[in-house]
């Protein structure tokens, strides 16, 4: 295993064409040993492509990438052996229980039959999923299937885990105890790799972050540094009912473009902290004869940070938004 | 090499599980032999005068035709398994990866054992006996397995071109059924047209249903034909049954790769 600080996961110009378009047109990573890598994009954006090539499902066009120190083109059995990845999709046989799925990968990993017997029953108590564990897939919830695909990816305990959009169509209850099973499973040293179209789910889990976006590394940094590059404090308004005129209202206070959501109703800019200004913006709408629900002045999401970014709210799902200057 | 055979053994256990929850896919298998030796027999051997009787003459070929369309579960099994996701999680595994094609061909091979025993038991309750040695009986039934096991290969090829299960059925069903009808399996071929004569002779379903009722000492019309296969048919039965392997195993793992690796 590599030394701490060492690359566990490298790639250098990574480019793969499907037809005419360019899902990867020219990736470069860097994730040190022990580290937590959240790689950040809208939909379509080459995340998933990025992870099939990491994890020698994919041969790439051109670029190298070597993980946890083989050639992911020329020795792909090494890092077969040093990989844990959970795919987007479920990777688990739904014909089988929950203990055999683990029992197989582990047997195809190269555990013995006992060992892997005994690595099931372990992975099963530490997922909860003992009770589930003798019944077959198909009564699973996705929660319960995410949560043992999970565990069949550390059956033999990989120094570098590759998670494809790990609580994608997950439950927020789901979705939060999810994040406590990725948190426990780097706690032991594991090198991660972790995609998300969740803003919030790569500030709560990465260490570092890759924002890629068209099959390109558009910012790469820590939340913080990302944060910092949007330039200074965020403010967001919410509107009792869409009003025209309160973009024009706010842009004596703001700087920079304001976006507005799609129902009109919540406007977000970038401002300088000065004392007083929730209330000069009150006063401002109110001056206007606009209604205001809530103000809020904090420091950027990274919401903002794609905002800023792109120049689009892609990234968002839950809010198109337009910018008006 | 051990690990090889360790994976092709897990991925086998993984197939019976299968088979096990759903024991009615096995319908191709058990029932549908049962079914169609009956029918046949009592049919088709109406109006089939066979020097012998047909019942002695068609097991032999009814254990072709019924082993020729179950192979096609091949293709649809291995067509069905490319569409879920767990090969992804085989892909990423540091397993032998032609295990998931080898270990399919063997759990094929064991459904086809039961097929074939199946048939084997339907015929001799109706009257239909190996008359020949017990070496003899034992020869016909393993030419039949490893017939089987090459055809498996051809429709796990089938099974990779075609885009999902039901396409890999369809080809199969197109391409397998001619092959098992235009054959010596259900009648004699000496009164049949000249080229499809040609074609029947030549067939590989025909060398194998005729090395069969040969080692089984029953009726054999075939004998008296002048083509080469039907003068050597336990010879021209293996040389086909390998050389089906040999071309289909290959071009199988190649496919496979294509279709996985992007």
């Amino acid at each position: 295993m590599a030394e701490p600080g060492n690359s566990m996961i490298q790639a250098e110009g990574l480019t793969k064409r499907y037809g005419s378009t360019a899902a990867l047109a020219g990736v470069d990573l860097d994730v040190p040993a022990g580290a937590i890598l959240g790689l950040l994009g809208p939909n379509g954006a080459g995340k998933t492509t990025a992870v099939k090539i990491l994890t020698t499902l994919v041969r790439p066009d051109a670029g190298r990438a070597r993980v946890a120190g083989h050639d992911v083109v020329t020795e792909g059995m090494a890092v077969r052996r040093s990989i844990g990845v959970t795919a987007q999709d479920a990777t688990v046989d739904e014909a089988l229980t929950g203990r055999q799925n683990l029992v197989m990968v582990g047997q195809l990993s190269g555990l013995g039959r006992r060992q892997a017997r005994a690595r099931a029953a372990e992975l099963l108590r530490r997922f909860s999923l003992t009770e589930a564990g003798d019944r077959v897939l198909k009564g699973y919830s996705g929660g319960m299937r995410r949560r043992l695909d999970l565990a069949a990816s550390v059956v033999t305990r990989p120094p570098v885990l590759f998670l494809d959009e790990p609580t994608t169509g997950l439950d927020p209850a789901s979705r939060v105890t999810m994040w406590q099973v990725i948190r426990e499973l780097v706690a032991d040293g594991a090198t991660l790799l972790l995609t998300t179209q969740y803003l919030e789910e790569a500030d709560q889990l990465a260490d570092r972050i890759a924002v890629i976006d068209h099959g390109r590394v558009i910012a790469e940094g820590t939340p913080g540094t990302l944060k910092a590059q949007t330039g200074g404090t965020r403010l967001e308004v919410n509107l009792s009912r869409p009003e025209p005129g309160a973009a024009a209202a706010l842009a004596p206070l703001v700087a920079g473009p304001i976006a507005i959501s799609e129902d009109g109703r919540r406007l977000r800019a970038g401002v300088s902290r000065a004392p007083g200004l929730a209330t000069a913006v009150v006063r401002a709408l109110d001056h206007a004869g606009i209604a205001v629900d809530d103000v809020a002045v904090h420091p950027p999401s990274l919401d903002d940070v794609f905002f800023a970014l792109t120049g689009d709210c892609a990234a968002s799902a839950q809010s198109k938004e337009v910018a008006v200057s | 090499m051990i690990r090889a055979l360790r994976d092709v053994a897990v991925m086998l256990r993984r197939n019976l599980v299968h088979i096990a929850r759903e024991p009615l896919r096995l319908s191709d298998v058990t029932i549908q032999p049962v079914l169609f030796t009956l029918l046949f027999v009592y049919i088709f051997g109406s109006g089939v005068p066979i020097p012998g009787g047909y019942t002695a003459f068609a097991i032999a070929g009814l254990l072709a035709m019924t082993l020729a369309t179950s192979a096609i579960g091949t293709g649809i099994g291995l067509s069905a398994d490319l569409a879920t996701g767990v090969i992804s999680r085989f892909r990423t595994l540091p397993m032998w990866r032609p295990a998931i094609l080898v270990g399919r061909s063997v759990s094929d091979l064991l459904t086809a054992t039961l097929c074939a025993a199946m048939v084997a038991a339907t015929g001799l309750a109706i009257g239909w006996r190996p008359e020949g040695s017990i070496a003899g009986a034992v020869a016909g039934f393993a030419i039949f397995l490893l017939f089987s096991y090459a055809l498996a290969w051809g429709c796990a090829c089938l099974g990779l071109i075609g885009s999902s299960p039901e396409s890999a059925q369809g080809l199969g069903l197109v391409i397998l059924f001619p092959l098992a009808i235009v054959s010596n399996a259900l009648v004699p071929t000496g009164h049949m047209p000249g080229p499809i004569r040609a074609v029947a002779n030549w067939n590989p379903v025909s060398a194998v249903t005729a090395a069969a009722r040969q080692l089984w000492a029953n009726p054999n019309p075939s004998a008296s034909i002048h083509a080469w296969p039907m003068q050597h048919p336990t010879l021209a039965a293996l040389l086909w049954s390998a050389g089906m392997i040999a071309v289909f195993a290959p071009l199988a793992t190649l496919l496979y790769r294509r279709r996985t690796i992007g």
